[in-house]
């Protein structure tokens, strides 16, 4: 009976993908260092390989750029299973437990000894600052600069820039290094990993004085996201995060990340 | 009233015909235009009225169509393009991968067929769902833009590629979506993609060659807007040397948004084009202080070379991503006792503005539906006269913007019949909350964003089609729907009118008065444009692309994306039931009477 045996395959492809059922599958930015590329060396990378080790799933990799669309494109049309990095409270996925938490940071040349940790800083009024567009929404950096009538000497570059150049929002940074702006006003994990590999010497600092440009919000909780309703899934997930909180945090930090303490974050 | 672009049209047909036999003799398009048997562009007509002489199906008997034939143009994604019909021949292009086809206009029998191979990746580029909106015919060939940036010119005959024009760059943020419009010989095509930090402009190719001939941006110098001596605007604020960079912080418009992709009307007497441009961007208002020209701005521009005659910026410093790409009728309407030459632009801010052609001076602009973000237009100064308590504030739970940002209409073209003397207007009736809420996360960088939270319009209904009489400047008569009308319109000598719903209904409605003639469950939802035309067998036929798509359709043809705040707290909350309703589609449905779809069938 041809139909009766297709039953039980058929089953088996409506389950969701658990653990132990042989492969985890990501979604990944093929060009975004620090977090993940093709060649899998990003921290998100490393970390995706960890969980896949610790569930025994082979680990399976549908890579699309980050763009707005790029859920709809992947995890909503089941060609993953998993993406590797969602600020906690984000809508429309079913978060893991928090694994790390960073802070908007500015990065500087350390020549320069500028040591600039606050957003309400006055010399933030002529120094050449750079900060990431990303199209649509803001980053706080930049609405934060724009309250306080800082538009003039803000360049934008923007987040998703030339894709075809590799890890588009390093321009930020370079900018940085080769003088054409004085601070880059940045997400951490970008900031601190390209700092550490920079040619320059850069100085990393946490912004502080946040409080008053509420709701805005400088540190943010990172989690995975799955589909909603994945609650198995999601569980396989926070047990890992829970049992490799040291290898996470090592992996974090041999990428540069600036981490602050995940319940000091404000977005959860 | 008269309107100078109804002319005869036996005349026209003769000379259509020896056309064909030969191809030495360049076609008159505006000749062309105006022979009602074809539908040579998707505005029918450089004035863009999408009106149709036909009448063979009328008011009396639209109630008896049908449908004659379908075709499958092959991928489910929001169909917003226009078929067009060029002697004996429906031209058709899809949504994303954009195939293009060739089809008897009467049998449906498939002549050809054209793949492009566009870059997949485009598709999470685009902003709004992968659309298309439609081809146009010159001399023999087809033209039309592929998502991913190139623009393709085909031999009609046989749709072999002459050649393909590469214009801009999807890994920078660029697609492309628009129908281009051909003129005396030369290809116009604007980019989208305002959000993405896409400088706008508009382009014009050779048509043979496909070779830049001019390019007009939007944003940035004088020199690269093509503002010079020929350069004459009516209102103060768009006078002085390089505005589209003295409006701007420093730099700024480098990026500054304002592309073209909507509507270009032609008008051969002053040989004007006339456009729209869309939002400036990628930046939240506060960090770009200024008017931000010339985004959200119409330009006069002389067709051969570009250069802008006059300029009016609608939305100065736009708050709230109102576009002004949308269509510009040309007519001539009585100005103070006196026939003039204007243009009507249903403005996606909520105006019907009344525009004179040759200088720019805003005549009126009407509210043409619920508005509250402006408190009206001042006609002295060019300027909205903006109602500071519905200004987004970030922090600031701001209720009752009326429109949302979709405007009161988007893209979707309305039509104007002669006969009636009336302007048929597709539109949404949408308001929005504005909260700040939603967390973000796009290529590793975490935001705390907006939510526009956008609901039906007092009354409770989402959509409108609507006739509006342009002289006593009033609403005539109104239909009201479930769903925003995202499709286009046409009306005909028939007084019919043809439009489609979200909801998957293609209605025939009595020009006159709004009377429900005939109705159509199609397979999908409709976002598309109808034209009408009269086949080789004699028998007038209606045409229309069905599959549900688009900024309010996505939700239907595919899981929307949350971190796209227009769509998840927005346009898809607008419209969340919509799936319950409707599921993608890609046919082509043409209609006819009773004893057309028999010859049809026999041929």
């Amino acid at each position: 009976m041809r139909i009766e045996a297709l039953v039980p395959l058929l089953l088996l492809a409506l389950l969701p993908a658990a653990a132990g059922a042989g492969e985890l599958r990501v979604c990944s930015d093929p060009n975004n260092l620090p977090f993940s590329n093709r060649a899998g060396q990003g921290f998100e990378n490393k970390i995706a390989a960890l969980v896949a080790r610790d569930l025994g799933d082979t680990l399976k990799y549908t890579f699309a750029a980050q763009h707005e669309t790029f859920l709809k494109r992947t995890l909503h049309a089941h060609r993953c299973d998993v993406t590797m990095g969602v600020p906690v409270g984000m809508e429309g996925v079913e978060e893991t437990r928090p694994y790390y938490a960073s802070s908007y940071v500015f990065v500087s040349r350390k020549s320069d000894g500028l040591r600039l940790t606050s957003l309400t800083d006055p010399r933030l009024r002529t120094l050449k600052i750079g900060v990431h567009l990303i199209g649509g929404d803001d980053a706080p950096p930049e609405l934060a600069l724009g309250k306080q009538g800082i538009v003039d000497n803000v360049r934008g570059f923007l987040i998703q820039g030339d894709y075809s150049r590799p890890n588009p929002p390093a321009r930020l940074i370079e900018a940085v290094e080769n003088k054409s702006i004085d601070i880059a006003a940045v997400w951490g994990p970008l900031g601190g990993y390209f700092a550490k590999h920079s040619p320059v010497a850069l100085s990393v600092m946490p912004m502080t004085d946040t409080a008053g440009f509420k709701p805005l919000v400088f540190r943010f909780a990172i989690a995975m996201g799955v589909r909603k309703g994945d609650n198995a899934l999601r569980e396989h997930l926070d047990s890992v995060i829970a049992k490799e909180r040291l290898a996470i945090r090592n992996i974090l930090d041999a990428y540069g990340v600036p981490l602050v303490k995940i319940r000091e974050a404000s977005n959860g | 009233m008269k309107l100078s672009f109804i002319k005869p049209r036996a005349v026209i047909a003769a000379a259509i015909g020896a056309l064909w036999l030969t191809h030495a003799l360049a076609d008159d398009l505006d000749a062309m235009s105006r022979d009602d048997k074809q539908w040579v562009m998707p505005a029918k007509n450089y004035a863009s009225t999408r009106f149709s002489g036909l009448d063979q199906i009328n008011a009396a008997n639209a109630g008896h169509l049908g449908v004659a034939w379908s075709f499958s143009v092959g991928s489910n994604h929001g169909q917003e393009a226009a078929p067009i019909v060029v002697g004996d021949t429906m031209y058709v292009v899809g949504a994303y991968p954009n195939e293009a086809f060739a089809l008897d206009a009467v049998t449906g029998e498939l002549k050809w067929k054209y793949s492009p191979r566009v870059d997949p990746s485009s598709q999470g580029i685009a902003c709004c769902d992968v659309v298309n909106r439609g081809e146009v015919y010159d001399n023999g060939k087809i033209f039309f833009n592929t998502l991913d940036n190139h623009t393709v010119g085909l031999d009609a005959k046989t749709g072999k590629e002459i050649w393909v024009a590469k214009l801009g760059d999807i890994s920078r943020g660029q697609t492309l979506t628009m129908a281009p419009l051909a003129v005396k010989g030369k290809i116009l095509v604007g980019n989208s993609g305002g959000e993405m930090g896409v400088r706008g402009w508009l382009t014009a190719l050779d048509e043979n060659s496909g070779k830049i001939v001019w390019r007009a941006y939007s944003v940035g110098p004088d020199k690269d807007v093509l503002i010079g001596p020929k350069f004459h605007p009516y209102y103060k604020d768009a006078q002085g040397k390089d505005l589209g960079m003295k409006t701007w912080p420093p730099g700024r418009w480098q990026i500054g948004g304002g592309p073209v992709w909507g509507w270009i009307s032609y008008d051969p007497k002053t040989n004007l084009i006339i456009y729209g441009t869309g939002n400036p961007g990628p930046w939240n208002s506060n960090e770009r202080p200024g008017d931000n020209l010339w985004t959200t701005t119409i330009f006069a521009r002389d067709a051969d070379t570009g250069e802008a005659v006059w300029g009016d910026v609608l939305n100065p410093h736009d708050l709230y991503d109102y576009d002004e790409i949308n269509e510009n009728i040309l007519i001539d309407l009585p100005i103070n006792g006196q026939m003039k030459p204007v243009i009507v632009h249903p403005g996606r801010d909520g105006f019907m503005f009344v525009i004179d052609r040759k200088t720019g001076q805003i005549y009126s602009a009407d509210k043409y539906d619920n508005q509250t973000s402006m408190k009206s237009f001042d006609l002295k100064t060019g300027r909205p006269v903006m109602n500071d308590a519905m200004k987004p504030i970030l922090g600031k739970n701001v209720t009752g913007i009326c429109p949302a940002s979709p405007g009161v209409k988007d893209w979707q073209p309305t039509a104007y019949s002669p006969v009636t003397h009336l302007l048929y207007i597709p539109h949404q009736h949408l308001c929005m909350n504005f909260q700040t809420s939603e967390v973000g996360y796009i290529a590793g960088t975490p935001y705390v964003g907006a939510t526009e939270d956008i609901y039906a319009g007092p009354g409770g209904y989402r959509g409108e089609f609507a006739a509006w009489d342009p002289i006593k400047r009033q609403k005539v008569w109104a239909i009201h729907e479930k769903f925003p009308v995202w499709t286009g319109t046409m009306v005909t000598a028939g007084n019919i009118a043809a439009y489609g719903t979200l909801d998957r209904w293609f209605k025939i409605v009595d020009a006159r008065n709004g009377k429900l003639l005939y109705r159509f469950h199609a397979p999908s939802g409709f976002v598309g444009q109808p034209i009408t035309y009269q086949g080789k067998d004699g028998n007038q036929y209606i045409a229309i692309l069905d599959g549900v798509g688009g900024w309010p359709g996505a939700i239907a043809n595919a899981e929307i994306d949350p971190r796209v705040r227009n769509a998840a707290g927005g346009f898809a909350g607008a419209v969340g039931d919509l799936p319950a309703y409707t599921s993608g589609g890609s046919t082509l449905l043409v209609f006819a009477l009773p004893h057309q779809q028999e010859n049809a069938h026999a041929n």
